[in-house]
């Protein structure tokens, strides 16, 4: 054991000695575990809150009974389907107002609900009775504690005379809600014997008697919303966030595998003096392993720090994407587990690891003597090069494969994964030969030397170079992908935005109220009604969207494909456009029929065109509105648009809200929603802009590190140079320059890399996560942009260690150039 | 204490072939100190490695005390290094980032055998005491080349093999270093093995002899 830790001494000492070193290996690590930790955490978060989301009774996943004319129905109705064998149970919910703040308040029926819809077990039969027996018990998250200002057992006051049953803490409930016995809410909301739904559990025992032999046409069955089950919408968001955490976290592990290579270049002298003064092989590579891992759990300490503070820094944006693309609310308090902790440990370590696996391999083949020679190590870079560039060709044949056959969201993502790291594998290749062929054109000692040390340098750059490239490449492909879609998306909005004014009146009478006072008007070019129903298409929810005939949509209404006269087929009535998630997801054509069941029957449409309707994650269609009416008569005629001139709009609005007391959610002129829309849009790719700046302040560091520790692995080949006359400012410069060409090829590689990339996001990823695909558009001038700022990354990189050089001691470099050392 | 019989030994690469030792029979007796001479690339370093197990033979067999080094394993090899042998070598010999004085430790506290009196003899007569706590790249050639024999005479090793120790110093301290390297073996008891291309050196150990083309003349 002493031994083992003399070992560890001696080992260790060479980072006294070499501080720079030491920062670049742990600097590594923590960005590394910090990018990755991050999003983790955001990932664990969001995940958590959809299961609290979930966990609200019936929420989502149970199917329900609903009177589709009344907000609540009597409670006899739930005394008869019991007795007629529906597992059904009682929930009545409304929205109260406490301190001046808005909650939901369920009543429940801890008794008869169903097994499926009880995600908490607090409602299990010990806290029955404390849940039921007066004076009961208020459910409530942490986050609605602290909303209400009050502590556990609390009775707020809802109004004069109603004093809720006390407060008890339920962290698993998602927050906003009270949860308390149906008995007392019905007291609370002063409605007895009426409840808001029925939930329909699973089991079913024995036949049960149809609903309308019941209920008559009272109630309607509503199944359960497959797609609202949050966590699996937004699978895809999340894939995104792992994907960018993924790649940063490679990125690190670039910086960790020099910093751990060079270290073990450096060490290689001690290391042999070592063997020969008696360490076994064995004991080395369990000492050299003891080492990283310790290291690694320090810095993967800090990175998991790190991490914490930039999910901190990135939730409210998060929070903010899935609201404005899923709809999904998650908290903005960062709660983590334990697992969290340990899963970023464990990450670090065996990155770090991994990382200096080629390092272990190279050093336990390498005979004791070989080993104190450093150039050993280069001396098998040929075979290396080609192994590589075999590799690279694979990897690259395999993303082609994947891009022909792949049909999934993995598939896309095993796409841009193939790809990049066949890219960066190839890129030591490319840069080998451009090196090799510049050397040949060339005249002058000089400048011949320059070239052929640039390519004795590469093998020690090359893993900096790769996550430059990466980088670059993932952030042009990135910001292709968000400009193009941000520039689709506004032009889309533009001709989407039809009408000038929209309203949704309360009910269908105020509707009606409203169309007769605007017929009264003059200011008024048009009004547009529509209509809005649901179907169930193979066992999906799908919209129907009504649209009038009118003018307004055959000029701006945008389709991405249509037959001739789509819009005089529309109106015919038997026709539809279908938006382009839904045409994907069913694969349907223009020319081909989509059948639907109607309240009125069932419906043949033809398809006639299809939309893009980017950011709703449910699929839609639009037909003729009045057809629609005809097969949806219950459906609402609350909805419309107007056409006014542009001068008219704001007196319009003004005077609309003003008689009909309408709030920003029923009245809404065109430019607010637009503002809405691009406000939402802009924080949906916040976080992915963040995260890509990380990678490319992380490729940095890769840079400046490699450079660092290569400065001074360097200096025996610069030292005869200095020996035989060039200054140490002339050597500085060609270093410098040297660098920066080496830095510029791979910045230009990265650029058509980048575009490659965008177009596997648009044409790949994206269909399939979102089920839409842009137009392809490119950006030169931020290209040209982002290539200034990896250019300039890279000359501060060279910068540091070019000034060491050109500040040198000449003592220092005698000494070098006389020990070769 | 030291029996090589038949050793041979064959660089190979993918151009060539350099048959170095053809058959070395050598043999050292406890307390005895031998010179090793020749040509330069005749092979003396190459036999020196081979005895200290640091790579490995074509064929012949290498014995000290009781023990054959070519049939060891690696941990084998490293542990009867650590606590019989003494290895001096042209270059490298000394760990960068280790002060003076952890050198001069470092076999010593490898072999748990650190004898601080013994060291500070050490210390004493090769006249280090000035320089412990600097390090390697700042000492002069022969300074470094004294850490490096007091780092091997500080377990008091049974065999000490040194490739010459003295290379880089000038007669009179090449001479002053190398008789106290022999007092000093003479007072362990050790035997010494040195390759050196002075005659003058060689003259000054108990016996020579010399390799050439691959065998002990
Ligand atoms: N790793 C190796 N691979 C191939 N050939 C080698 C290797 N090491 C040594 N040689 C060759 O073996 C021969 C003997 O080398 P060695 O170093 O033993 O010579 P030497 O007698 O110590 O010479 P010097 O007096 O110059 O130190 C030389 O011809 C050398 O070129
Ligand atoms: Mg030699």
């Amino acid at each position: 054991m002493s031994r083992a830790l003399w070992i560890l001494a001696v080992l260790m000492s060479h980072w006294r000695r070499h501080p720079m070193q030491f920062a670049t290996l742990v600097t590594g690590l923590i960005a590394a575990t910090a990018l990755w930790s991050g999003v983790q955490a955001l990932n664990q978060q969001a995940r958590a809150s959809y299961d609290r989301a979930a966990a609200i009774f019936g929420g989502t996943r149970t199917a329900t009974l609903i009177d589709p004319a009344h907000a609540v129905f009597p409670q006899q109705l739930f005394v008869d389907l019991r007795r007629a064998g529906w597992p059904v149970s009682p929930v009545l919910e409304d929205r109260v107002q406490i301190g001046g703040r808005s909650f939901r308040l369920l009543g429940i029926d801890p008794v008869t609900l169903p097994p499926e819809a009880a995600a908490i077990s607090t409602v299990g039969p010990r806290q029955l009775a404390a849940f039921i027996a007066p004076p009961g018990r208020t459910l409530v998250a942490p986050e609605t504690l602290q909303d209400l200002g009050l502590r556990d057992g609390a009775t707020p006051q809802l109004n004069d005379t109603v004093t809720l049953p006390p407060l008890q803490l339920e962290p698993r409930l998602a927050p906003g809600v009270l949860v308390m016995d149906i008995g007392m809410a019905q007291r609370a909301l002063n409605k007895p014997n009426e409840i808001s739904r029925l939930l329909v559990g699973q089991q079913t025992q024995g036949m049960r008697p149809p609903l309308e032999s019941i209920t008559g046409s009272t109630l309607q069955l509503v199944q359960p919303d497959a797609e609202s089950d949050l966590a699996r919408l937004t699978d895809s968001f999340h894939l995104n966030l792992t994907a960018f955490g993924l790649l940063s976290f490679l990125v690190g592990l670039f910086i960790v595998n020099s910093a751990v290579g060079l270290a073990f270049e450096q060490r290689l002298p001690t290391i042999r003096t070592l063997r020969a003064c008696g360490a076994s092989l064995r004991m080395l590579t369990a000492v050299l392993i003891a080492e990283l891992v310790a290291i690694s759990l320090a810095a993967g300490l800090l990175g998991l720090i790190g991490g914490y503070l930039i999910a901190a820094a990135l939730l409210p944006d998060v929070a903010a994407s899935l609201r404005g693309l899923y709809g999904a609310r998650i908290p903005g308090q960062l709660a983590l587990d334990p697992q969290w902790w340990l899963s970023g440990l464990a990450m670090s370590t065996l990155g770090a690891l991994a990382a200096a696996a080629s390092s272990f391999v190279k050093m336990a083949r390498l005979p004791v003597l070989a080993a104190a020679m450093p150039a050993a190590w280069h001396e098998t870079q040929q075979r290396w090069l080609r192994l590589q560039g075999g590799l690279a060709m694979s990897m690259i044949f395999t993303a082609a494969g994947m891009a022909w056959f792949g049909d999934s969201l993995m598939s896309g993502f095993a796409l841009l994964a193939t790809l990049l790291l066949g890219a960066a594998l190839a890129l030591p290749v490319v840069l080998d030969a451009t090196l090799d062929m510049g050397a040949r054109w060339s005249r002058g000692p000089l400048i011949n030397w320059s070239w052929a040390d640039s390519r004795q340098q590469l093998p020690g750059l090359s893993l900096a170079l790769m996550a430059l490239l990466l980088a670059l490449a993932v952030n042009v492909g990135v910001g292709t992908m968000v400009s193009s879609f941000s520039t689709t998306f506004l032009r889309w909005l533009d001709g989407r935005l039809a009408a000038d004014v929209y309203i949704s009146a309360t009910t269908d009478a105020q509707a009606s109220a409203i169309k007769a006072w605007l017929a009264q008007r003059h200011d008024i070019d048009a009004v547009l009604p529509s209509g809005r129903a649901e179907v169930q298409i193979d066992g999906a929810p799908v919209e129907i969207l009504g649209l009038a005939d009118h003018a307004t949509y055959r000029d701006r209404w945008p389709l991405l494909q249509a037959t001739a006269n789509v819009w005089d087929k529309l109106r015919d009535g038997d026709a539809a456009l279908v938006s382009e998630q839904l045409a994907r997801r069913l694969k349907l054509d223009v020319g081909g029929r989509l059948p639907i069941l109607t309240p009125a029957g069932p419906w043949s449409l033809g398809i006639v065109g299809v939309y893009a309707d980017y950011g709703n994650p449910k699929g839609q269609f639009a037909v003729n509105v009045d057809a629609m009416f005809e097969h949806f008569p219950e459906a609402l005629r609350t909805r419309f648009g107007l056409r006014v001139a542009p001068a008219h709009i704001d007196t319009v609005v003004n005077a609309l809200r003003r008689q009909f007391d309408l709030d920003s959610r029923q009245l809404a002129d065109q430019a607010t929603v637009k503002t809405e829309s691009k406000r939402i849009f802009n924080r949906t790719f916040a976080v992915t802009t963040a995260l890509n700046a990380f990678t490319l302040g992380v490729a940095g560091i890769a840079l400046l590190t490699s450079l660092l520790t290569l400065g001074n692995a360097r200096l025996p080949q610069l030292a005869p140079l200095w020996a035989i006359g060039l200054t140490r400012r002339r050597l500085a410069a060609i270093e410098l320059a040297k660098t920066m060409a080496v830095a510029l090829v791979t910045a230009l590689l990265a650029l058509p890399l980048g575009l490659v990339v965008a177009w596997c996001l648009i044409a790949v990823v994206n269909v399939k996560a979102f089920g839409w695909r842009l137009p392809f558009q490119m950006f030169p001038l931020q290209m040209l942009t982002l290539l200034g700022v990896a250019m300039v990354a890279a000359l501060c990189a060279t910068l540091l260690p070019v000034l060491k050089l050109a500040r040198m001691q000449p003592a220092k470099l005698i000494r070098i150039f006389a020990d070769e050392r | 204490m030291l029996n090589v019989v038949n050793l041979s030994k064959t660089y190979r690469s993918a151009q060539d072939e350099v048959s170095v030792l053809r058959g070395v029979d050598l043999r050292i007796a406890a307390g005895e100190s031998v010179a090793l001479t020749g040509e330069s690339g005749s092979g003396k370093s190459t036999l020196l490695h081979l005895i200290a197990g640091l790579d490995d033979a074509d064929g012949g067999e290498v014995w000290i005390a009781t023990t054959q080094v070519l049939g060891l394993s690696d941990a084998a090899r490293a542990t009867l290094r650590r606590q019989q042998l003494g290895l001096i070598f042209q270059q490298f010999n000394l760990v960068p980032s280790l002060s003076v004085a952890d050198n001069l430790a470092l076999q010593a506290r490898l072999a748990d055998r650190h004898d601080p009196a013994w060291q500070a003899e050490l210390v004493e007569r090769l006249g280090l005491g000035e320089m412990m706590k600097r390090y390697p790249e700042q000492l002069s050639g022969g300074q470094q080349q004294r850490v490096a024999i007091g780092r091997a005479l500080a377990v008091k090793p049974a065999l000490l093999l040194a490739d010459e120790p003295t290379g880089n110093l000038d007669e009179a301290t090449a001479d002053d270093v190398l008789h106290l390297t022999r007092d000093l073996v003479a007072r362990s008891g050790c035997a010494f093995l040195m390759v050196t291309h002075s005659a003058r050196l060689a003259a000054m150990l108990d016996r020579q002899v010399h390799l050439h083309a691959g065998r002990i003349a």
